[in-house]
């Protein structure tokens, strides 16, 4: 398969009063066309900054781009006006966030604002606009569309406005879909009917998929591949299977670790991962992860691992990571 | 956690028939009661000596208000709390003031419960102070004692809490709790604002806590895993009532509420090869609004085995396991 995006080198950082924060940190990967990669890591760990770099929507400043080339279909988006990526975000690359009423204006109705969006990238005339976002609001599952379309933000639900957002976000049919923690704020049935949402435009549209959340159990039902990110870095990368199976960094280890299964008994204490995650403005010298790695050597503290191909589907940044994989074979991931 | 120790089976709170309802006004000089939110509507349950009951169900279902209405921090509509056989919600003055001293609260978000302007050591020694156990050099070695207790460095006391992360904020407002040697505790969310690879780290401490000092805690939560994962027993909630409540190890394996069956069929497990064949049900449409609820059973709008009945009668909350096996469940399906 053609990729789609290929990010190269990707280096995102904020000029604060406190200092540089080294948010993302010389991140490199490839989506292919109707692929759905998802990026795990906990918050601050740089996922939403890593995408939005990809379509320029970074604060400047104190935020700045300051290394990296994003080849999506063709071109390197760095190098485009900001006329040219304001085309490519309104019509190839769609975008659906955490909290829908940010993104949405609270004092127009639900109808003005797809219209709207409708009228200035598709060039449709207001009857057009009107007809085609009933279709949109129906196909996203709203019921009732035509008599909803004049209601306000606020009198939808969290679920619905999220729905509406994947609506505006398909209404160009967009080759790729970046969704950032879209369903966080929501409880587990409406994040349930999103995704299985979310997965049925997919299988029909055709298009390629980066999501991003915190929660692992999300992505197993979801992603194809996989990203886990620490400190602004890809720690690891592997195909959803593989990673579940056989998880190569010890920060994807702790992870799967120190959240309990709904589908394992309660009698095991949960294993967390010890100490916090670094500050970026103070990133410390070697492996990001070494000052909570339980597989820490000398090697960790002084140099930092670089993301290397484990295989011809994985890559992994840990010096020590056949160590590692050499415990989990012996002892299983859930000891 | 330790609950199956016979001695310990008995009743430390027993709640019947709770309800809280939130009055919706109109107008700016003379205020008119147009509704009500009713957002607990009739409740009950016990909690036992040392075990800790979960308490589950989506945002707004009305869980932070059943904790607080049990504290009486609101003064419940009606129904009837009692802590070790005493009426909570007769109590006032100086008499529930005592009492508070007893039950404690933890609170989902660690930033906005301290204080900002006051440091460590006066966070976690002003209980001691309101409710004059320890003052003076006695009360700051209460202090470092607690904070060593869960896990912070006792030379923290003069830190401000803005000097510290999530993690360590909710242990902050941890030790807070204990000042008091409190029996029960309400931890209405503890863990849900922080990140994942620290949640373990403060469940780890509440379990810890619960074996050294006998604590008996309701634990509000809406992630499913983590809540099978702490509690003894677990009561799942929608729209202001219960729909079922029995131990962790039956809700999980013969949930009976299709309201139970739906939610843990939605709770995602991290393995690819279980999520790919998993039969999820996924509910319809969204939860009514608290002001005006559905007639006869409250989920029968989005419940996939829906009945004639349903809409005519409020299903019953009964026992369908046994007197030393509880499963209580409200759905006219039993
Ligand atoms: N002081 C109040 N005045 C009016 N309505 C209230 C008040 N407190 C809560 N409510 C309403 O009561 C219902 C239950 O709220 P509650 O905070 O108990 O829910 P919850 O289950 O704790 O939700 P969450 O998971 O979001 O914390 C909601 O509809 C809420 O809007
Ligand atoms: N506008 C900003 N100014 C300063 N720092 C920022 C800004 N936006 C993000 N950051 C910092 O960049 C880092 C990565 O943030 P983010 O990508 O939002 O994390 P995630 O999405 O993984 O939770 C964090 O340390 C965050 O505080
Ligand atoms: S490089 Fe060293 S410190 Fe970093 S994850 Fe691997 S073993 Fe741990
Ligand atoms: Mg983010
Ligand atoms: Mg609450």
């Amino acid at each position: 398969m053609a990729a789609l995006l290929e990010v190269k080198g990707l280096k995102t950082q904020f000029f604060t009063q406190d200092g540089v924060v080294h948010a993302v940190n010389g991140i490199s990967y490839k989506l292919n066309e109707g692929e759905t990669l998802a990026i795990v890591g906990e918050s601050g760990s740089g996922k939403s900054v890593g995408v939005m770099s990809l379509i320029r929507l970074i604060p400047q400043p104190p935020g700045k781009i300051v290394a990296g080339e994003v080849w999506f279909d063709g071109r390197d988006l760095m190098t485009l006006t900001d006329d040219e990526v304001r085309q490519v975000r309104g019509n190839r690359i769609a975008m659906i966030f955490q909290d829908p009423m940010t993104s949405l204006n609270p004092v127009l109705t639900i109808g003005q604002q797809i219209m709207e969006a409708l009228q200035l990238h598709l060039g449709m005339d207001k009857s057009q606009a009107r007809q085609r976002a009933i279709e949109l609001l129906e196909m996203v599952g709203i019921p009732g569309a035509a008599s909803r379309l004049d209601s306000y933000p606020h009198q939808y639900s969290g679920g619905m406005r999220q729905r509406v957002m994947i609506a505006m976000g398909l209404s160009c049919n967009p080759q790729l879909l970046i969704a950032d923690e879209p369903t966080t704020a929501l409880d587990v049935t409406i994040q349930a009917q999103i995704v299985d949402l979310v997965l049925q435009l997919r299988d029909q549209l055709g298009m390629a998929i980066i999501w991003i959340t915190h929660d692992l159990g999300v992505v197993a039902g979801l992603a194809e591949r996989v990203i886990v990110m620490y400190a602004g870095y890809i720690v690891e990368e592997a195909e959803v299977h593989e990673l579940y199976e056989e998880p190569h960094h010890p920060y994807t280890l702790g992870l799967l670790r120190s959240v309990p299964r709904l589908d394992m008994g309660k009698s095991k204490r949960l294993i967390p991962i010890d100490g916090l995650p670094p500050d970026l403005i103070d990133l410390p010298p070697g492996c990001p992860f070494a000052p909570r790695c339980q597989y820490r050597t000398e090697k960790c503290t002084q140099e930092t691992p670089p993301l290397e191909a484990t295989s011809p589907t994985r890559r992994v940044a840990c010096w020590n990571w056949e160590t590692m994989v050499a415990d989990i074979k012996e002892g299983g991931i859930y000891v | 956690m330790s609950s199956n120790n016979g001695s310990k089976k008995d009743v430390l709170l027993e709640v019947k028939g709770l309800k809280m309802y939130f009055p919706i006004t109109k107008g700016i000089i003379i205020q008119k009661k147009i509704a009500d939110v009713k957002a607990v509507d009739g409740i009950s349950f016990n909690i036992k000596h040392g075990e800790t009951l979960g308490l589950v169900g989506e945002s707004g279902c009305g869980k932070s208000t059943t904790g607080r209405a049990i504290l009486q921090l609101y003064r419940p509509t009606a129904g009837s709390v009692r802590f070790e056989g005493k009426e909570l919600t007769e109590m006032k003055g100086e008499t529930l003031r005592r009492q508070r001293r007893e039950m404690q609260m933890i609170f989902q978000d660690p930033y906005a419960s301290l204080n900002p302007r006051l440091t460590v050591g006066n966070i976690v020694g002003e209980p001691l102070e309101v409710h004059k156990l320890a003052s003076g050099k006695e009360r700051q070695e209460r202090v470092q004692e607690l904070l060593k207790l869960v896990g912070l460095n006792p030379y923290f006391v003069n830190r401000y809490p803005h000097e510290f992360s999530g993690g360590q904020r909710q242990r902050i407002g941890i030790a807070r709790s204990l000042a008091v040697n409190p029996k029960f505790i309400v931890a209405d969310e503890p863990i849900s604002a922080l990140d994942v690879s620290i949640q373990a780290q403060i469940v780890n401490l509440l379990e810890d806590l619960q074996a050294n000092l006998g604590l008996t805690y309701l634990f509000i939560a809406h992630d499913l895993s983590m809540v099978r994962h702490i509690s003894d027993r677990i009561a799942v909630m929608y729209l202001g009532k219960l729909v079922e409540l029995t131990d962790h190890i039956t809700l999980y394996e013969d949930p009976l509420h299709p309201y139970t069956q739906a939610l843990l069929s939605a709770v995602p497990i991290p393995d690819p090869y279980i999520e790919e064949k998993r039969q999820r049900i996924v509910l319809e449409g969204d939860v009514p609004s608290p002001t005006n609820p559905p007639s006869g059973c409250n989920f029968r709008t989005r419940c996939p085995r829906v009945m004639d009945i349903c809409a005519e009668k409020d299903p019953e909350w009964k026992n369908m396991g046994t007197p030393e096996n509880e499963h209580w469940v409200a759905c006219h399906l039993y």
